[in-house]
């Protein structure tokens, strides 16, 4: 199996093996750990079913016309980001810098949250799983404290793996186990994008398949799962009155947004590989469809899983009251069965109320277990895990669980990476005798050694801040320039000639609408309301600290003010270099006061590539 | 002569009675969960079970102090409810009416609780001695974690792909560079010796020009006057 080499076209780029190749490349981007661990949750706290309604209308009037603004500006371009936007208008150029930046911040982190999944999948193997059990304490005569009071899953996950520290000001040390796993991470990327799309093209049949198979086959397990139809029933249904707060509909249109990969630079990157002649169109609309019914899809074993977890938790309370009751009156095993358990507690309540005080047993609320909802990093280290420990078999579900979020994620990077190396390959710096391999061995060695700092003691807080700062305010800033430099810079009608071009039938009045009002008036909108609640209250985080007093609950902690810069400053940069770049050329304007048109000429560049 | 037992064993039981009880000194409470141990195959609590743990006690105080002369009679147990729970005492067996130091008992327990616990089939969780603490045994580890292995195999096997497809990156380029020197030293070769191909000399075709035959050239201006 060897690669061949890359089969240029007339100008010399590259370009995919085959339509399902670049397709399933999108869609890859597209789909990552957000559909299994974001969306899932936003439909539980949001009303079930009726969430739906938001998502599908920002899916509608945001989603899909920017997924086509930017696969039609790629294609048509056959350009990067930066040499898009530079084409488009050399003012612009900014955005496609930003659009750069963000790939750069964000691959940073992703291939960290990539590194703990490797670190779990390794861990796998072993019998019994080792978040399973608690370690003893140093004199072995119980069990290590801080696991004991917390769960067994917890202290795997905050001691073994993140070794967190108590506050984000300490760095603790590096963990050199983690910097094993990121170095393979980084090793697998490099190996995947070793040579740009011929090697990704290569792998994403693979990393995009996989998940989908792990996905129904976890479905098929899911539903055999007692609780199952509980947690399914939670999740679906409906409650069609949280549909008034405003914060679901923000969440819809971030939660398609961001799931989207829009303002990456990596769609851009993905669709300048096309030949000119490809159908833009309809590819947008798969890919969006395809990410939705993904989502979809992957909450349906996720909340099978999740109303199993929450059944046997509430099995296990029952269970222990039983034995506390049983106990304290020496009643023979097995007389309280789980059924009868309210009769006897009305019945021994009523006889002995005293005892039964003194017993201090919990209150067993099933919804109460169902309600702990909980998404990120914690849906897929903490829950999950201990979900998969009462399933028999364990060590195969949780082998299978993680490939797939592996796959999932390494997918996503994919993209990322795209965004950044192809920009760099058309840069005049970068001259044309440097191996594409060297290149991009280059960029994965940098980005490992910066993401060194990720695997510290407090790697972890560090990893939410670019999450929330650095992977979302400035998408939806770029995204806003992007529609509005289209739709009044480059001009729709220029544009809808140059997709007509290669699509071969003009947009409709749904994508000139789209394109031209509802879109930009819609990331406007979505971007004050975002702004406006982070602003509402200080950025806290939750610490981890054994030390707090209500230990295992997790202490709000407000971050320092150099943290805060760092924040403000990770939210502002890419998108400061819009107007920063579009400086340099209204200074050369001034200097040699000649007279360029501020639009570009009225020629259609898509043509130009066909002659 | 049975009257005379009755009155010999009289104040001895009312005695025992009254070493025996719950919260007596020395005594411990001893809690069976049969039925959640062995489900189906769960045995009922009756008087030779009792007797087996009389037996176990006394065969774990023996075998704790060599000098001990616990008999089977010498462990008392009472108040025994359906849970399966009761309070259980050792006499000594050399004194009248004394208990053996609770100290002792634990200590013997402890040291046999794996024979206790394998005589009735059950194990810690399930038959409970409630005031004697156990040392937990670690869990076996291997010498060399399992993740390390796991780690070394996938690593191997990345570094290995990526040595793999850099060593075919270089050979092809070695090979796209030999192409076109080998085609430029052709090129070189065919300006310094004079090939002749269809008895028109090379350098007189513009070969750069892509392959024109001379014979069908209509241009004049190519081609040297003869």
């Amino acid at each position: 199996l060897s690669v061949p080499p890359e089969i240029p076209k007339e100008d010399g780029r590259p370009k995919w093996d085959n339509k399902f190749q670049y397709i399933l490349s999108c869609i890859g981007f597209a789909v990552g750990l957000g559909n299994v661990w974001r969306f899932p949750y936003l439909c539980q706290i949001h009303g079930g079913g009726a969430f739906l309604i938001p998502y599908f209308i920002a899916l509608l009037f945001e989603g899909i016309p920017l997924l086509h603004l930017e696969l039609a500006l790629g294609q048509c371009l056959r350009k990067g980001s930066i040499g898009v936007w530079n084409t488009i208008s050399p003012y612009l150029r900014g955005i496609g810098v930003g659009s750069w930046m963000v790939s750069v911040l964000v691959s940073l982190y992703y291939n960290t949250v990539l590194t703990w999944v490797m670190w779990y999948f390794i861990n796998s193997f072993q019998e019994p799983l080792p978040w399973s059990v608690c370690p003893l304490n140093e004199n072995r005569t119980g069990l290590n404290e801080e696991c004991y009071e917390s769960t067994a899953v917890n202290y795997f996950w905050y001691r073994k793996t993140l070794n967190i520290t108590p506050d984000i000001t300490e760095s603790g040390t590096l963990q050199w186990w983690l910097i094993l796993c990121l170095a393979t991470c980084w090793a697998i990327v490099y190996l995947c994008t070793i040579r740009g799309i011929e090697t990704t093209g290569k792998a994403i049949y693979v990393t995009a398949i996989f998940p989908y198979l792990v996905l129904t086959i976890f479905l098929i397990q899911g539903l055999t799962l007692p609780g199952a139809t509980d947690g399914l029933a939670y999740l679906f249904t409906p409650n069609l009155n949280t549909l008034k707060n405003p914060r679901v509909w923000l969440d819809a249109a971030t939660q398609i947004f961001f799931s989207l990969s829009l303002a990456f630079g990596g769609l851009i990157a993905f669709s300048s590989y096309n030949p000119p002649k490809n159908d833009c169109e309809k590819d947008a609309v798969t890919v969006a469809i395809v990410n939705s019914m993904t989502s979809l899809y992957a909450s349906i074993p996720v909340f099978s899983v999740l109303g199993f977890k929450a059944t046997t938790g509430y099995w296990d309370c029952l269970d222990r009251n039983i034995i506390s009751i049983i106990n304290e009156f020496d009643l023979p095993e097995e007389s309280i069965k789980r059924q009868n358990y309210t009769v006897w507690i009305s019945l021994l309540n009523s006889s002995y109320p005293e005892k039964i005080a003194g017993l201090k047993l919990k209150s067993c609320d099933l919804q109460e277990f169902l309600d702990q909802s909980v998404s990120g990093t914690g849906l897929a280290f903490i829950i999950f895990t201990q979900a998969i420990i009462l399933m028999p078999g364990s060590q195969a579900w949780a082998i299978l669980f993680f490939i797939m979020l592996f796959c999932l994620g390494l997918s996503s990077m994919f993209g990322n990476i795209e965004g950044v190396f192809t920009p760099l390959l058309e840069l005049q710096i970068i001259s044309k005798s440097i191996p594409k391999e060297l290149l991009s061995g280059i960029i994965c060695l940098i980005s490992f050694l910066i993401a060194l700092c990720f695997t510290l003691g407090s790697g972890s807080y560090w990893i939410d801040i670019f999450d929330s700062y650095a992977g979302s305010l400035p998408l939806l800033v770029i995204a806003f320039f992007e529609v509005i430099g289209v739709a009044y810079v480059y001009k729709i009608k220029r544009f809808s000639k140059d997709v007509e071009q290669m699509t071969g039938r003009k947009p409709n009045l749904y994508w000139q609408i789209t394109w031209r009002f509802i879109s930009p008036l819609l990331l406007l909108i979505v971007f004050m309301a975002f702004v406006t609640l982070q602003i509402q209250k200080a950025p806290s985080y939750a610490a981890w600290n054994p030390k707090y007093e209500a230990f295992p609950m997790k202490e709000e902690k407000v971050y320092p003010p150099w943290v805060l810069a760092i924040c403000v400053l990770l939210a502002v940069l890419p998108c400061v270099f819009i107007p920063l770049v579009a400086l340099f050329p209204l200074i050369k304007r001034m200097w040699r006061s000649k007279d360029p048109s501020f639009v570009s000429p009225e020629v259609f560049v898509c043509q130009g590539d066909n002659s | 002569m049975l009257r005379v037992l009755l009155l010999i064993l009289f104040p001895v039981a009312i005695a025992n009675a009254a070493l025996c009880k719950p919260d007596a000194q020395n005594a411990f409470k001893v809690r069976l969960s049969i039925k959640t141990a062995l489900g189906d195959n769960a045995y009922a609590w009756d008087a030779n079970e009792e007797y087996l743990f009389k037996a176990m006690v006394a065969f774990a105080m023996r075998r704790y102090s060599n000098k001990s002369k616990t008999q089977i009679s010498n462990v008392l147990l009472c108040n025994v409810t359906d849970r399966v729970s009761f309070w259980f005492v050792v006499t000594d067996s050399s004194k009248n009416v004394t208990t053996v130091p609770g100290s002792e008992v634990e200590a013997a327990i402890r040291m046999n609780r794996n024979r206790i616990n394998s005589a009735f089939l059950l194990t810690e969780k399930t038959l409970q001695f409630l005031k004697i603490t156990s040392t937990l045994s670690p869990p076996v580890e291997p010498s060399t974690p399992v993740w390390l292995i796991v780690f070394g195999v996938v690593l191997s096997l990345i570094v290995a792909g990526i040595v793999f497809l850099v060593v075919g990156g270089i050979q092809q380029r070695k090979k796209k560079n030999k192409e076109s020197t080998e085609r430029e030293n052709l090129e070189e070769k065919g300006e310094v010796t004079v090939a002749v191909e269809n008895g028109i000399p090379c350098e007189a075709l513009d070969l750069k020009a892509g392959h024109i035959n001379g014979v069908f050239a209509a241009d004049d201006e190519r081609f040297t006057s003869l």
